[in-house]
């Protein structure tokens, strides 16, 4: 009975409560996406780093993975030497430069990017195939969706590729035809951008003297230690430790080390998602108790009439704190779509931020987070009914009753 | 009629603030009121009868005095008891029927009865029977809005009656009704008091108030005169 009042009142004045309770769902749905902001990133960009399975970047001396042109040079040696070590169970070295991709009367700048296609870890195939291995200039290559849209080309067609002239980086600009022998999905390659992969040698001959025994990043995999994850972690860690000591030319960066990276550079990213959503929080609560607050002033010759009739104070409360719960729930349910519909809007835009990979999510679904925060608006929006329930339970029942008489 | 006491009053007084001042509402009420009594208590408004009505149902309490229903003490009783007590023996009707707006007369009857514990059923069955004895067994369904100003009060009389109250009280129940509404709720609180209801009534009504076995007149707090009515029916 005390539901079926509760939500009586909320229906006395339709119009108002629904404006509450999409004030409510607005405010479920900035801190449910504040929640995904906050959890989602991280979450992302630790599938992106392992999804391949590799624990441990190896890159030029004090820079991130492609985050400048710089090479290591005598590079066989330096992965000879990774895959010589016992707890490194395979090696994927890879070289990225910026190439000129002309089909018919289109040209584009793309990213090319020389693997092993057999152990690589930068991209998926999607259609076709990977290249086949060659030592000499590239013959095959993969590409990405944007290259194919770019330059109008499908699988089969054949491009030219050439190097841009530049002294400095001693590229000679010759250039070479390839086919289109497949698409790919390239994990770290910003959305937007033209990409292109042929194998690691083919792609060092057509680059001469600038790819020569080069390569810009070495991807390790540890051998796993099976007795726990705290072991694998410790292990990991040696041989990031024993690469850095041994290689002084390069920065070994483990997936760990990375995510504590990425987490310093979007520290405030995350501060002002926990700001947001503790404010949407607040304004939830403010929200119910006006409202609530509203409707027991408008009522209390009503709520009085209920106590003399021999409703308790408890009765009473529950009653006013229903509606506090109805509304919570109404505007979270709503909320919940509305936040997921503005998560994915909002995820959209912000994947096409320049320099970040295409895969990196910013607003990743998570049950247990989503849950939890909508839960405790819940709780809070029960709660904000809590004082003007309580001042309408503690009610002098004969004194209201005058009131209202002579009101 | 037993004479039997169902409530009595000794000695009560009442002060309360409104505003800057003290209203002194009761000053030192003493009566008793048998069982199957019809009363009504008549005076000018501020002489104090609504709040000797809401102390002789347990709504408040008295500053001083006691008030004994049903041989027990009920001025001391905690809010709770109180509480209690006013849901299963005191069927409370207001001037403005305070029927709850969005719910059917058959719901709004239903109230005090899952307020005690019944279960649905019963209390489906009670509430119709009830508002079937009102006159309103075809308007269960309607809500206050959809009822006229007597089918509402007729609706809150169901209410009042819902837990089988041994008292009614009624602060000016014709008060919103038209003349012939008014003589038609009067006619059904008598067949009330006919089946051994006791009642008893505020108003101004002079017509209900005639209707009536007995009639207090109150002034200034106290009772000036407390006489058995020569026009009344039974």
């Amino acid at each position: 009975m005390r539901a079926i009042l509760a939500f009586a009142s909320l229906r006395r004045h339709p119009m108002r409560t629904l404006l509450a309770v999409l004030g409510l769902a607005i405010a479920a749905a900035l801190l449910i996406d504040m929640v995904m902001l906050a959890t989602g990133m991280r979450a992302s960009f630790r599938s992106l780093l392992t999804s391949r399975g590799y624990e441990l970047r190896v890159t030029p001396r004090g820079t991130l993975p492609f985050d400048t042109e710089a090479t290591v040079g005598s590079a066989s040696a330096l992965v000879e030497s990774l895959r010589a070590h016992p707890d490194i169970e395979r090696v994927s070295p890879s070289l990225g430069s910026t190439v000129q991709a002309q089909r018919a009367d289109r040209a584009r700048s793309a990213f090319v990017l020389g693997t092993q296609p057999d152990l690589q870890g930068e991209y998926t195939v999607v259609n076709g195939r990977a290249p086949l291995g060659t030592d000499t200039l590239p013959r095959e290559v993969i590409v990405n969706a944007v290259f194919l849209t770019a330059l109008g080309a499908t699988l089969g067609d054949t491009i030219t590729m050439s190097t841009g002239r530049s002294a400095q980086l001693r590229l000679s600009g010759t250039p070479t035809r390839v086919v289109i022998v497949g698409e790919g999905r390239f994990l770290y390659v910003p959305p937007g951008l033209p990409a292109l992969s042929a194998p690691l040698a083919a792609v060092q001959a057509f680059l001469g003297h600038a790819g020569r025994d080069r390569i810009s990043l070495a991807m390790a995999s540890v051998r796993a230690d099976t007795s726990s994850a705290t072991a694998n972690a410790e292990r990991t860690e040696v041989v990031r430790l024993w690469i850095e000591k041994t290689h002084a030319r390069v920065t070994a960066i483990s997936t760990e080390t990375a995510i504590v990276q990425v987490e310093e550079r979007l520290a405030y990213f995350r501060q002002l998602a926990i700001i947001l959503g503790a404010l949407s929080l607040l304004i939830g609560v403010l929200l119910v108790t006006t409202l609530v607050s509203l409707s027991v002033n408008e009522r209390l010759g009503e709520l009085a009439v209920l106590r003399a009739i021999g409703v308790p104070r408890s009765g009473v409360l529950q009653q006013i704190m229903l509606e506090g719960f109805m509304l919570g729930m109404a505007g979270i349910l709503l909320g919940l779509g509305l936040g997921l519909v503005t998560a994915q809007w909002l995820n959209a835009i912000l994947r096409d931020f320049p320099g970040l990979p295409a895969d990196l999510d910013f607003f990743v679904w998570s049950a247990e987070a989503a849950w939890k925060s909508l839960a405790m608006l819940l709780v809070a929006s029960t709660v904000a009914g809590a004082l003007p329930a309580w001042r309408a339970s503690q009610m002098r029942v004969a004194q209201a009753l005058r009131e209202e008489a002579i009101g | 009629m037993s004479a039997t006491p169902l409530l009595e009053a000794y000695d009560v007084t009442r002060r309360y603030r409104t505003g800057e001042s003290d209203v002194h509402a009761l000053r030192g009420v003493s009566l008793t009121i048998n069982r199957g009594e019809f009363v009504a208590i008549v005076g000018a408004s501020g002489s104090g009868k609504s709040t000797l009505l809401h102390l002789l149902g347990a709504v408040d309490t008295p500053d001083s005095g006691r008030v004994v229903f049903e041989g027990r003490d009920i001025s001391t009783l905690s809010d709770a008891d109180a509480t209690r007590l006013r849901l299963l023996r005191v069927g409370l009707v207001f001037q403005r029927f305070y029927l709850m707006p969005t719910l059917s007369a058959l719901e709004n009857v239903s109230l005090p009865m899952a307020e005690a514990g019944l279960g649905k059923t019963e209390r489906r069955a009670r509430a119709t029977t009830l508002l079937s004895f009102v006159g309103l067994g075809e308007r269960t369904s309607h809500r206050p809005t959809q009822l006229s100003g007597g089918e509402q009060q007729r609706v809150a009389v169901a209410r009042a009656l819902a837990n089988q109250p041994a008292l009614l009280l009624a602060d000016e129940p014709t008060g919103e009704l038209d003349a012939a509404t008014g003589a038609a709720l009067i006619a059904l609180l008598q067949q009330l008091n006919a089946d051994g209801l006791t009642c008893v009534l505020v108003t101004h009504d002079a017509a209900l108030a005639r209707s009536a076995r007995r009639v207090i007149t109150m002034r200034d707090g106290r009772i000036v005169s407390d006489e058995q009515s020569s026009e009344s029916i039974a």
